[in-house]
């Protein structure tokens, strides 16, 4: 009984996680999300729908992705054993792709033809463009017109695949306002419109919708460690910008409360310059994108354009989800800095022959702090999120060389 | 004047009920362009024939407007105009003018960070008579339409053509001042009005609310503006004001005769 009394769930029915999350819309959206959740909790329990999924996760994602002991790194750092949860190796090289499978199957049940999405690196674009020409869907990918041109292969990758790029100049031309661009078009288009959002965060029922067609990772990696090393690992870690990979890794051992969790965000220049990323260690609750989160804003409620090297992380918000893991104490926040995420980008690359993305690093850089404070017997799984070979020119330019 | 005195929505509403006259609501950014611009242009919209003014407040991430608007906001954002400078907008307008009402139209996270009842508190020491919050739904909204009830502050939600029935009622529950109905699926200006099924969704509402019912979204000129005060009790016109100000944003002066001009037009229509 007392077991039952403490198992964590969340969110509630209209989903808020404790004081975060909920629905924080404009009218015209109310009955399109109530449609969209409905559908979703009747899919999350039809064996068809989730035996579709299993099959295209299986053989379209190549999921199970593998747990990887990194010995030599491990050994360097002296101290706890680091596995790291290879999502790199996922088709198009990130977790992405396990959110837009499964939002992708539940538009064609509900009849939605035309997808859209926002996009900030052009990851989750990638991903949402590559499930669109798999099931024959209209895409449309919204994105900020300094992100177009930070990420051209992204955008071109996008074309190949047969989706239509939007750029959005409005505000600072990022992730944010390619969101914002993103919902307008769903406000205007909601008939035959399906919107995939790409994190744990907007409208309920969108951060608990990602969160379970991300928690695969948590629920391979339980049972990967388990086969591995006969018990659970001593700490998770992983980055969070919006936090969907993070929050894939950590849920399915949330109620494991002797496995310490470890969310990074991204410190950019330091936090202390005000530069950065990392609204859950240096921000304040607000209502943004349909959701109450951590956010980074000014006194007067405004948003503050963010700063990181990795584009994946360089969001002002986070999942509410998060927000609650932090008030509760269930889960850590902390950051890293560029520099330190670049130096853990190049030792992973030297030691162990695995590039990963700067999002990634950011959670390998905590890792190597970590990792030597805790005795050898002990054990780290770091979410390997996404593959590097998209930040290879941002690495190349910032040490001068032209590639 | 204490804040129980009198409702400046209601009256007004109640006075041209009388008159057998439609109400002109004209909305504008505060702060676009400038913020010294706001108080003369409130004023020369009611001496333009306003009924009631929808002053914008603006916010970083302006999720429901299209683009005339978002460019409104940034103009205003440049000049840093906050929450609490529009309030004092609205305080430098209640000098000269006591009797027309003016809401605020926003987003919720300005009004959050400074907190809903110091926000109710300092509105209606202010003179604001409304609040129209973009993004928040009765149903995230209890705290919220308790506070600004306490302080006499009108809480204007918007319902949609997507709107069921009984989230209508929910919304009326939780409204004071009128209904604001949203004539079309899309962001602010968007172009593609349908009058007959506006008049069938009013018609719904109003079975459903003893609340006057205005009517925006889509409204760009005298006969758009004639034919929604047919079927509704108050007309909405904010993207084509906003229009005519960034077409003069070398000219203050140039820009209050341009949006009086409209405003003008629409209260010849709506009155003939």
């Amino acid at each position: 009984m007392a077991e039952a009394e403490t198992k964590y769930q969340q969110p509630d029915d209209k989903g808020h996680f404790g004081v975060y999350g909920g629905l924080f819309v404009a009218e015209t959206l109310m009955e399109p999300l109530t449609e969209l959740r409905l559908a979703y909790e009747k899919y999350m329990v039809d064996k068809d729908f989730l035996a579709e999924l299993d099959w295209e996760l299986q053989n379209y994602v190549g999921r199970p992705s593998p747990l990887y002991l990194a010995e030599r790194w491990s050994r360097e750092l002296g101290g706890a054993k680091i596995y790291l949860k290879r999502e790199d190796l996922n088709h198009t090289g990130a977790h992405k792709i396990n959110n837009t499978v499964g939002q992708a199957l539940l538009a064609k049940r509900m009849g939605k033809t035309r997808i859209i999405a926002e996009t900030g690196a052009g990851q989750h674009g990638v991903a949402t463009a590559t499930v669109c020409a798999r099931l024959g869907l209209e895409c449309i990918v919204y994105m900020g017109q300094v992100d177009i041109e930070r990420q051209a292969a992204n955008v071109y990758r996008m074309k190949l695949l047969g989706a239509k790029v939007v750029p959005v100049t409005a505000g600072s031309a990022t992730l944010k306002d390619a969101l914002n661009e993103a919902m307008r078009d769903w406000v205007t288009n909601i008939d035959d419109t399906f919107y995939i959002i790409g994190t744990v965060a907007g409208p309920h029922p969108y951060p608990a919708m990602v969160r379970d067609f991300q928690t695969i990772i948590g629920r391979e990696a339980r049972d990967q460690i388990q086969q591995h090393e006969g018990r659970l690992p001593n700490a998770l870690v992983a980055c969070v910008g919006g936090g969907s990979n993070a929050i894939g890794l950590f849920h399915p051992f949330i109620d494991d409360k002797d496995v310490a969790i470890y969310g990074v965000e991204a410190a950019g220049d330091g936090i202390e310059t005000g530069n950065h990323a990392a609204p859950l260690c240096a921000g304040k609750p607000g209502v943004l994108h349909g959701n109450r989160t951590y956010l980074i804003e000014d006194n007067d409620g405004q948003i503050i354009e963010t700063h990181s090297i990795s584009a994946g992380l360089d969001y002002p918000g986070v999942g509410p989800e998060h927000a609650w893991l932090k008030d509760i104490g269930r889960a850590e926040y902390v950051a890293i800095s560029d520099t330190e995420a670049l130096q853990a980008f190049h030792d992973l690359t030297k030691i162990e022959g695995i590039i990963p993305a700067l999002e990634s690093s950011h959670a390998l850089g905590y890792a190597a702090k970590l990792a030597p404070t805790m005795d050898k017997d002990k054990i780290i799984i770091v979410n390997l999120s996404g593959r590097g070979d998209k930040d290879i020119h941002t690495v190349a330019t910032l040490e001068g060389i032209n590639v | 004047m204490s804040r129980n005195d009198m409702n400046r929505i209601a009256t007004r509403f109640e006075l041209r009920a009388k008159e057998g006259r439609k109400l002109l609501i004209p909305y504008f950014t505060a702060g676009d362009p400038k913020p010294e611009n706001a108080v003369p242009m409130m004023h020369a919209m009611v001496e333009a024939g306003a009924d009631l003014i929808e002053l914008g407040v603006p916010f970083s991430d302006p999720m429901a407007e299209g683009p005339v608007i978002q460019k409104a906001m940034e103009r205003a954002l440049e000049h840093h105009v906050s929450l609490k400078d529009v309030m004092e907008m609205v305080a430098e307008f209640r000098q000269k003018d006591t009797e027309t009402p003016v809401i605020l139209m926003g987003y919720l996270n300005p009004v959050e960070i400074m907190g809903y009842q110091e926000f109710a508190q300092s509105a209606s020491k202010a003179g604001v008579d409304g609040i129209l919050t973009v993004d928040i739904p009765p149903e995230e909204a209890s705290d919220y339409v308790k506070a600004m009830k306490n302080e006499g502050i009108d809480r204007i939600f918007l319902i949609s053509p997507t709107t069921t029935e009984q989230r209508i009622k929910a919304i009326n529950d939780a409204s004071g001042g009128f209904l604001y109905y949203v004539s079309l699926k899309g962001v602010t200006g968007a172009g593609h009005l349908d009058i007959n099924a506006v008049q069938d969704r009013v018609s719904t509402i109003r079975s459903l609310t003893d609340l006057p019912v205005g009517v925006g979204f889509g409204i760009k000129d005298a006969e758009s503006a004639a034919s929604i005060a047919n079927v509704a009790d108050a007309v909405v016109v904010g993207s084509a004001i906003v229009k005519r100000i960034e077409e003069n944003l070398d000219s203050a002066d140039n820009a209050m005769k341009a949006v009086c001009e409209l405003l003008t037009e629409m209260r010849q229509a709506l009155d003939s």
